[in-house]
């Protein structure tokens, strides 16, 4: 008779090896039983992880694009450098939805006060990246038209220079967000967690 | 009841605010407000050389940057009274005819998705990935190449250039095949563009349109062949033409134009081939053009030459000139004045974009609001070449 | 078929025989211009339009520019392009600066509504007869001229350690950037 293992077709049921003559667990009291099932469905951890790892994994970029670095953002949405593996292919149209608001081009002094009021508009937790060297600095113009930096104005997160930056910087962009998020406090309602009260023995 | 679409829009193409007038759904009055993204480019012009402006100009049109710099340099040349050598014509007539297919991939993507197809989009940017790759070949970027010169290209084309190139040309039409079988017989798309945002010729004239909007509408104009440049007269290219002026037609005219950008760019780079795959890439006019790396360090001349073109930029003579290449939105020209020193005392661009996006209230003007987004896609605006 | 600037300015000249036309001349003036008077601008346009065989139906583009020292300091550059003969033209006029007011032309090419605007916005060149004469590039807001020789670019200086008080070394420190360990999954 030809030895089972010689054989590199088995089935996992083979693989697994003879099984043992005797049952060889202890026998479970009812209680414990339940407390075995219980573990098996749910994770230990703490709030905030679980909303940091939701809202990392799920940003929903405003549609924002203004120069030649919307036409980088676009191709990230593109085929070939996929944002939809990080969560992010939903760009959103109105403000109300967003969470990320990607700067991906020049602000014009004409356009600023149209992007503080989009900032405005969405609804917190929001994070901004600054896209290219012209929402970060300013970039190649340092003239009378162009706001030099978009953190003039708006809270930046995240600063991806290039001039565009390729589509691979801008992911690496968004990643290191996500590590942003993933680290970050989280705050459970409007205002802020009052401090513990230190209770005095009279 | 008055409606903005404001300068932050999924379908405005960048940060056009249109001020739209309804009744109802129909559009009784349509104006379009640009200036979102002015950027000074004129005003900075005045204050670098012309080889520092050339990296600006491919921050205009966006999505088609070779066709700028074509536009730039050669303006330069007419102002200098030189002529490159006839290897860089054919190299240049090479890359801006891949810009001319890349920006009609942007073009039909975005505004198919605009009309709600949003396969194309997808199709049409691995294409675009293609060119792009290309440009990284060439020049170092994917997108802003900055990789003409005045008088000549920034450098050689490295080894296994023409061969890429090759490759995408002749795998090209069937791309094309592809975004026809979607769209072009597609009873939704014909419903939604055809007799949408009609321009009539006249009109389109009247209002100095230029580019697939006016081949659209049957007027037959085009630079390449009107008033050639850069050695266009020597290839063999038909000009597509529309015979409605709607939507429909602008979309065919481009689809063809695809077409035709292959043919040319087969043969150009046929005549690369048959001039050496490396070879002359510059004028050898050293007043203006910088002089090869070689002699630089040889010859005291040319080390004198290159010392002043790098330091102050060369000074060309007291004048004035405009020259206009056929850009894929349409006549794309910069005018020139120079006081014979080495920044221009003015630069003067006329993009396509601007002047075609005031056609956009005569096409629109009676029409139904979902029009609207039909006709700027099919214009092929780009606010960067708009507001400057 | 094709039509010279020359035979151009001769039926002009012909057609318009007490205007003051000036052809311009210069070492390197690469197009064929012709400097005609503020006032009879428009129906200099209108002939070059209507006229069977110049048939000028485009106004290709139409810019200012400003010679600072030199008076009449501003020009307004109109350059007309006629398909049926494959034609180009430029017309300049001349602007003086304290009165800068030029006939507008809409009513020849409908097209010259935003050059004249954006004209009107860079350089304060204003044109009479136009509909809304608004700034088109820059804010409604803006003040000044900025395209005229005497604005400034308006840049912002970068700052340096030589060129800002109270600044010694780059800040922040770089440590204080450095991300902290991330777990990827939540456990």
């Amino acid at each position: 008779m030809t030895d089972p293992r010689d054989n590199p077709f088995r089935t996992l049921a083979q693989a697994a090896g003879p099984k043992p003559a005797v049952d060889l667990v202890m026998p479970m009291s009812e209680e414990d039983r339940i407390r075995e099932e219980l573990e098996r469905g749910i994770v230990f951890t703490t709030v905030e992880s679980v909303v940091n790892w939701a809202r990392a994994n799920a940003i929903w970029p405003l549609g924002f694009g203004l120069a030649c670095c919307a036409i980088e953002m676009m191709a990230i949405a593109g085929p070939r450098f996929d944002v939809s593996r990080f969560g992010a292919e939903v760009f959103r149209g109105s403000p109300r939805q967003a969470d990320l608001m990607i700067v991906a081009g020049r602000v014009s002094i004409k356009m600023a006060p149209v992007l503080r009021q989009l900032y405005d508009q969405m609804p917190d937790p929001k994070w901004v990246i600054a896209m290219g060297a012209c929402s970060s600095c300013g970039g190649v113009f340092n003239n009378y038209a162009i706001l030099q930096g978009v953190d003039k104005i708006v809270p930046v997160d995240v600063y991806v220079p290039g001039c565009p930056p390729r589509p691979e910087s801008l992911l690496h962009g968004i990643m290191k967000l996500q590590e942003k998020i993933l680290t970050s406090r989280i705050e459970l309602g409007p205002f802020p967690r009052k401090k513990a009260r230190k209770v005095v023995a009279k | 009841m008055t409606l903005n679409m404001g300068p932050q829009h999924p379908s405005t193409h960048g940060v056009l605010r249109v001020a739209l007038e309804l009744d109802g759904e129909n559009v009784v009055a349509c104006k379009p407000i640009i200036g979102y993204l002015h950027t000074g480019m004129e005003k900075q012009a005045e204050y670098k050389t012309y080889t520092q402006s050339i990296p600006q100009t491919d921050r205009m049109d966006y999505i088609s940057p070779m066709s700028n710099n074509l536009a730039l340099c050669l303006s330069a040349e007419k102002l200098l009274g030189v002529r490159v050598p006839e290897r860089v014509e054919a190299i240049r007539v090479l890359l801006t005819e891949l810009t001319r297919i890349s920006s009609h991939c942007v073009w039909l993507g975005t505004h198919a998705i605009d009309i709600g197809a949003l396969t194309v989009f997808w199709y049409c940017f691995r294409e675009r990935e293609k060119v792009l790759s290309i440009y990284d070949m060439v020049s170092g970027a994917r997108m802003t190449a900055s990789y003409f010169r005045v008088g000549g290209l920034a450098m050689d084309l490295p080894a296994g250039f023409l061969d890429r190139c090759e490759k995408f040309v002749d795998e090209m039409p069937a791309h094309v095949d592809e975004y026809e079988k979607l769209l072009t017989k597609n009873p939704i798309w014909i419903a939604r563009t055809r007799g949408v945002a009609p321009l009539s010729a006249a009109d389109a004239v009247a209002w100095g349109v230029t580019g697939p909007a006016l081949r659209g509408s049957g007027v037959r104009w085009d630079l390449r062949k009107d008033e050639p440049y850069s050695g266009y007269e020597t290839y063999d290219f038909d000009i597509p033409l529309g015979s409605r002026g709607d939507a429909y037609d602008r979309f065919q005219v481009r689809v063809a134009e695809m077409r035709e950008s292959t043919k040319i760019a087969k043969q150009a780079i046929q005549r690369v081939r048959k001039m050496g795959e490396s070879g002359e890439y510059r004028l050898r006019d050293f007043k203006y053009v910088l002089p090869p790396r070689e002699e630089v360090k040889t010859s005291m001349e040319a080390l004198i030459h290159h010392f002043k073109i790098v330091a102050h930029g060369f000074f060309p003579p007291v004048g004035e000139a405009y020259h206009a290449v056929e850009a894929p939105k349409g006549e794309l020209g910069f005018y020139f004045v120079s006081d014979g020193s080495s920044r221009p005392w003015r630069m003067k661009i006329r993009s396509p974009s601007f002047v075609n996006l005031q056609a956009l209230p005569v096409m629109v003007e009676g029409k139904l609001i979902a029009d609207v987004i039909a006709a700027i896609g099919s214009i092929d605006i780009v606010l960067g070449e708009i507001d400057r | 078929m094709n039509l010279g600037p020359e035979r151009v300015e001769q039926r002009l000249r012909e057609r318009f025989p007490d205007v003051a036309f000036e052809r311009q001349t210069g070492e390197a003036v690469r197009d064929h211009t012709l400097i005609v008077p503020a006032e009879h601008l428009v129906e200099t346009c209108r002939f070059l339009r209507d006229d069977s065989e110049l048939q000028f139906a485009m106004l290709s583009w139409m810019g200012g520019a400003d010679y600072l020292p030199r008076v009449p300091r501003f020009e307004c550059i109109y350059n007309l392009l006629s398909i049926a003969r494959g034609a180009r033209f430029t017309l300049k006029v001349r602007v003086p600066e304290e009165q800068p007011r030029v006939p507008t032309v809409i009513g020849v090419w409908p097209t010259a509504n935003w050059h004249e605007r954006e004209a009107y916005d860079f350089y304060g060149i204003t044109f009479t007869g136009h509909p809304d004469l608004t700034r088109i590039l820059l804010p409604e807001d803006w003040v000044g001229w900025p395209l005229r020789k005497d604005s400034p670019l308006g840049y912002e200086e970068v700052a340096f350690t030589h060129n800002t008080p109270g600044r010694t070394v780059p800040s922040p420190s770089l440590k204080k950037l450095a991300p902290k360990k991330v777990r990827y999954r939540a456990q």
